[in-house]
C-alpha cells in the first residue's frame, strides 16, 4: 500500500536528521506532554478524592441547621448581602435531642447510624518527661460502632459509660507507647490528665485501640496526635453543652436506602414538622454523593481550563511542523519534480507529505505521551497522591496529535502536489 | 506493436510561455516530428534552441500550446492531469542529464519508485529492480544511496529506473553531459544495447553533433524550427568503423 510505503518513507527521512526531526517535534512534544501530565494529575486527584470520600461513605448525610435563603435577599447575580440585618442562630434554631428522637422513631428502617460527636479539643497529656498529643473527641454509641477502632486491649465503652457520661476514654497505640512505653496493662485502669487550653481533663483509660497509620498521613511519628474517645455526654458535659442542641449531625444510611433522595426526605420532614415556622433558618441535607459529585466536576473543570492552556502549546507546534515542511518542500522541489516525472499523480504527492508530517506529529505525540505521564505521575506522588493515567487522555492525544499532523500537513502537501513539474525539475 | 509502427507522432507543435500579456514568447514554431517504433533518434540543438521545451513537450510533463501530439496511441491534448501522470509513469523513462535519483533513498528503492506508482506488488517490483540493476552491472551497489555513487554508477540507476515500467519509449535529455567521456562511452553502450538487443525506442537529446552520430536518425533544431533531418550512419557501418566513431565522439 502507498501509505505504508510513505510511512517508511518518513521514517527514513526522520532517521536521516535527527536533530532537525526532534526539534520540529518538540513543539508537539511538549504540548501532549504538558497536557497528558495536567490530565494525570487531575486524573489522580479526582481518584484520590473520591476513594477518600467513597470510604467516608457515599450513604452518608449531613443534616445541619443553615439559614433560609430567601428571595428578597438574593441579587440576580445570586449574590447574598442584607446579611446583617439576619439575627444570629439562637438556641430555639438548633436541632433537639427530641426530634432527632422521634425522626428516628419514623425513618429507623432507613438509617443504621446516628453519628454524633462533640470535640473537646487537641491537647496534651504529660508525665513528668513522658507526653503525648492527643484530640479529645465524644463519640456516641453510634458513632463508636460505626468507626470501629480495633480493639487492641481492654473493651470498648458500655451502655454505662453512655448514659452516666462517665470519664472514661480510650486510647491509641501511640498513646501507650508514649505515656506507658508500651505497657498496655500498665495503662488499663489508669487515669490520664489532659491539657486543653489551659484547662484540665482526667480519664481513666478503659481500652486501647490500634492507629490506623494508612489513612491520610504516611509519616506517623512517635508525635502524631491521636485521637482520644471519651463518651459523647461525657464530652458534653464538659463542654456544657448538655442541654443544647445540634448544629448538624450524620446519618448513616442502611444499604437498601438511596441515600440522595432520602437526603430530600429527611430535609422536607425536618422543615415540615419544625422549621415551618422558622423565618430565618431551615434544616439542609447534604448527601457524600452529590459533594463527591460537585468535587469531581469542580476538579474536572479546573483540569480542563489547564489543559486548553497547555493545548495552545499544541497549536504553536503544529505551526511549527507546517514551517518545517513547507521548508522541507522548498528543499526537495526537485525530488518532487523528479516523481512527477516518474508518474507519480498529485494525489500521491499529497498523500507523501501529509503523511511525513502525520508520522512527526504522531512521534511527537508518543514521545510527549511518555513525557506527560512520566511528569505527572512524579507530580502526582510528589503532591502525595497516588498516580493514576487517564487512558482516555492518552487516546484524545494520539486522536489529536494526528488531527494536527493532517490539519498542519494539509497546506504544505497541496502546495506540493501543484508544483509544475518542469519548474520543479529544472529547481536547482 | 511491431518494429516500424507509429510510436510518436507531433504534428505542427506551437508552445509558447505568456510573460504576462501582451508578451507572448513563442518557443517552438510548428514542429513536425514522427518516431517509430525501435528507432534510436537523437534530437541536437544549441542551448536555447527549443530542444528542452520539445522533450517536456514529448515526456508529457507540458502541453502544446497548439498541435496535436499522440504517444503510442494516446491523444496528448484530451488527456486529464492525471492520465498525464499515468501515461510518464507507464510509457516514458526519464534519463535527466543531473541524473535526479531521489535522496536517502537506495539505487534498489530508486528503481522500484515508478513500480510502486503503478501499483505493483513489493515483491514483485523489487525482484524487477534487481533484474534491471543487473542489466546495467549494478546489483554490488544497489544498497547504496546515491551519495555514495560515482556519476556513472548514478546515471546506469536512473536508466534502471526508465526502464522499471517497460516503457514505450526512452527520452535521454544530455544523458552524459555530466560526465567524463569514458563514463559517457559506457553510457551510451547501455544504450545501444538496449536498443540493440531489446528493440527499445530510445530518444537522445543532445547538443553534441558527434553523440548524435551514433543514433539511426538526427533531427537538428535550431530557433524553435525542425532544421533538418539526416541518417546517423551507424547502422551500415562495421564494428570496427564503429569504434572509429566512438573515438572521434570521445
Amino acid at each position: 500500500m502507498l501509505i505504508m510505503e510513505n510511512v517508511l518513507l518518513a521514517l527514513a527521512g526522520l532517521k536521516s536528521n535527527i536533530m532537525r526531526s526532534l526539534l520540529t517535534m518538540l513543539g508537539i512534544i511538549i504540548g501532549i506532554a504538558s497536557v497528558i501530565a495536567i490530565m494525570t494529575v487531575g486524573n489522580s486527584i479526582t481518584v484520590m478524592v473520591n476513594t477518600q470520600m467513597q470510604e467516608m461513605g457515599a450513604n452518608n448525610l449531613t443534616v445541619g441547621v443553615s439559614a433560609k435563603s430567601t428571595s428578597e435577599e438574593t441579587t440576580s447575580s445570586g449574590l447574598h448581602f442584607g446579611a446583617g440585618n439576619r439575627r444570629s442562630m439562637d438556641t430555639e434554631d438548633y436541632i433537639t435531642d427530641d426530634m432527632i428522637d422521634s425522626f428516628l422513631e419514623e425513618y429507623s428502617d432507613n438509617i443504621k447510624y446516628t453519628l454524633l460527636s462533640s470535640t473537646v479539643g487537641s491537647g496534651t497529656a504529660i508525665d513528668g518527661d513522658l507526653y503525648a498529643y492527643v484530640n479529645v473527641v465524644g463519640y456516641n454509641e453510634d458513632y463508636m460502632e460505626y468507626n470501629d477502632p480495633e480493639i487492641l486491649a481492654g473493651r470498648t465503652f458500655i451502655e454505662k459509660d453512655y448514659e452516666n457520661a462517665q470519664k472514661v476514654c480510650i486510647v491509641s497505640n501511640y498513646f501507650v507507647n508514649n505515656m506507658f512505653e508500651g505497657d498496655t496493662s500498665a495503662a488499663l485502669g489508669s487515669a490520664v490528665e489532659i491539657s486543653i487550653n489551659g484547662k484540665y481533663y482526667t480519664y481513666y483509660i478503659v481500652g486501647v485501640y490500634e492507629y490506623d497509620d494508612s489513612t491520610w498521613s504516611s509519616d506517623s511519628t512517635e508525635d502524631t496526635t491521636t485521637d482520644l474517645y471519651i463518651p459523647y455526654d461525657t464530652a458534653r458535659t464538659q463542654l456544657h453543652t448538655i442541654n443544647d442542641g445540634y448544629e448538624s449531625f450524620t446519618l448513616i444510611t442502611t444499604i437498601d436506602t438511596d441515600s440522595e433522595e432520602f437526603a430530600d426526605t429527611v430535609e422536607t420532614y425536618f422543615n415540615t414538622m419544625y422549621y415551618s415556622n422558622n423565618d430565618d433558618y431551615e434544616v439542609s441535607v447534604t448527601s457524600m454523593a452529590s459533594m463527591i459529585e460537585s468535587m469531581t466536576t469542580m476538579i474536572g473543570t479546573i483540569e480542563l481550563a489547564l489543559a486548553i492552556i497547555a493545548g495552545i502549546s499544541l497549536v504553536v507546534g503544529g505551526i511549527g511542523v507546517m514551517n518545517i515542511m513547507l521548508v522541507s518542500i522548498t528543499e526537495r522541489t526537485k525530488e518532487i519534480g523528479t516523481r512527477k516525472a516518474l508518474g507519480a499523480t498529485n494525489g500521491s504527492i499529497r498523500l507523501q507529505f501529509i503523511t511525513e508530517s502525520v508520522v512527526i506529529c504522531i512521534m511527537g505525540g508518543l514521545i510527549g505521551i511518555i513525557l506527560g505521564v512520566v511528569l505527572g505521575s512524579v507530580a502526582a506522588t510528589y503532591m502525595g497522591y497516588s498516580a493514576s493515567v487517564s487512558i482516555s487522555a492518552i487516546i484524545i492525544a494520539v486522536a489529536f496529535s494526528m488531527a494536527i499532523g493532517i490539519f498542519f500537513g494539509y497546506y504544505p502537501a497541496n502546495k506540493a502536489a501543484k508544483l509544475n513539474p518542469i519548474e520543479a525539475l529544472r529547481y536547482e | 506493436m511491431a518494429a516500424g509502427d507509429l510510436m510518436l507522432d507531433l504534428r505542427d507543435i506551437h508552445k509558447s510561455f505568456f510573460i504576462g500579456t501582451p508578451n507572448e514568447f513563442e518557443v517552438l514554431h510548428g514542429i513536425n516530428l514522427t518516431v517509430n517504433q525501435g528507432e534510436f533518434v537523437s534530437i541536437v540543438g544549441q542551448s536555447g534552441s527549443g530542444k528542452s521545451t520539445l522533450m517536456n513537450i514529448i515526456g508529457a510533463l507540458d502541453r502544446p500550446t497548439l498541435g496535436e501530439y499522440t504517444l503510442d496511441g494516446v491523444d496528448i491534448e484530451k488527456a486529464k492531469d492525471h492520465e498525464l501522470s499515468a501515461l510518464r509513469n507507464k510509457k516514458i523513462g526519464f534519463v535527466f542529464q543531473t541524473y535526479n535519483l531521489i535522496a536517502r533513498t537506495n539505487a534498489l528503492k530508486n528503481v522500484e519508485l515508478p513500480m510502486m506508482y503503478a501499483g505493483m506488488g513489493r515483491g514483485e517490483r523489487t525482484d524487477r529492480a534487481k533484474m534491471l540493476l543487473e542489466e546495467v552491472g549494478m546489483t554490488d551497489r544497489m544498497h547504496h544511496n546515491p551519495d555514495e555513487l560515482s556519476g556513472g554508477q548514478k546515471q546506469r540507476v536512473a536508466i534502471a529506473r526508465a526502464m522499471a515500467n517497460d516503457p514505450a519509449i526512452i527520452l535521454a535529455d544530455e544523458p552524459t553531459g555530466a560526465l567524463d567521456s569514458a563514463t559517457g562511452r559506457m553510457i551510451m553502450d547501455i544504450f545501444h544495447k538496449l536498443h540493440e538487443e531489446q528493440g527499445k525506442t530510445i530518444l537522445l537529446i543532445t547538443h553534441s553533433p558527434e553523440l548524435s552520430q551514433e543514433t539511426d536518425r538526427i533531427i537538428t533544431i535550431k530557433d524553435g524550427t525542425i532544421l533538418g533531418e539526416s541518417k546517423g550512419n551507424w547502422k551500415g557501418l562495421s564494428s570496427d568503423e564503429r569504434a572509429g566513431v566512438k573515438k572521434e565522439v570521445e
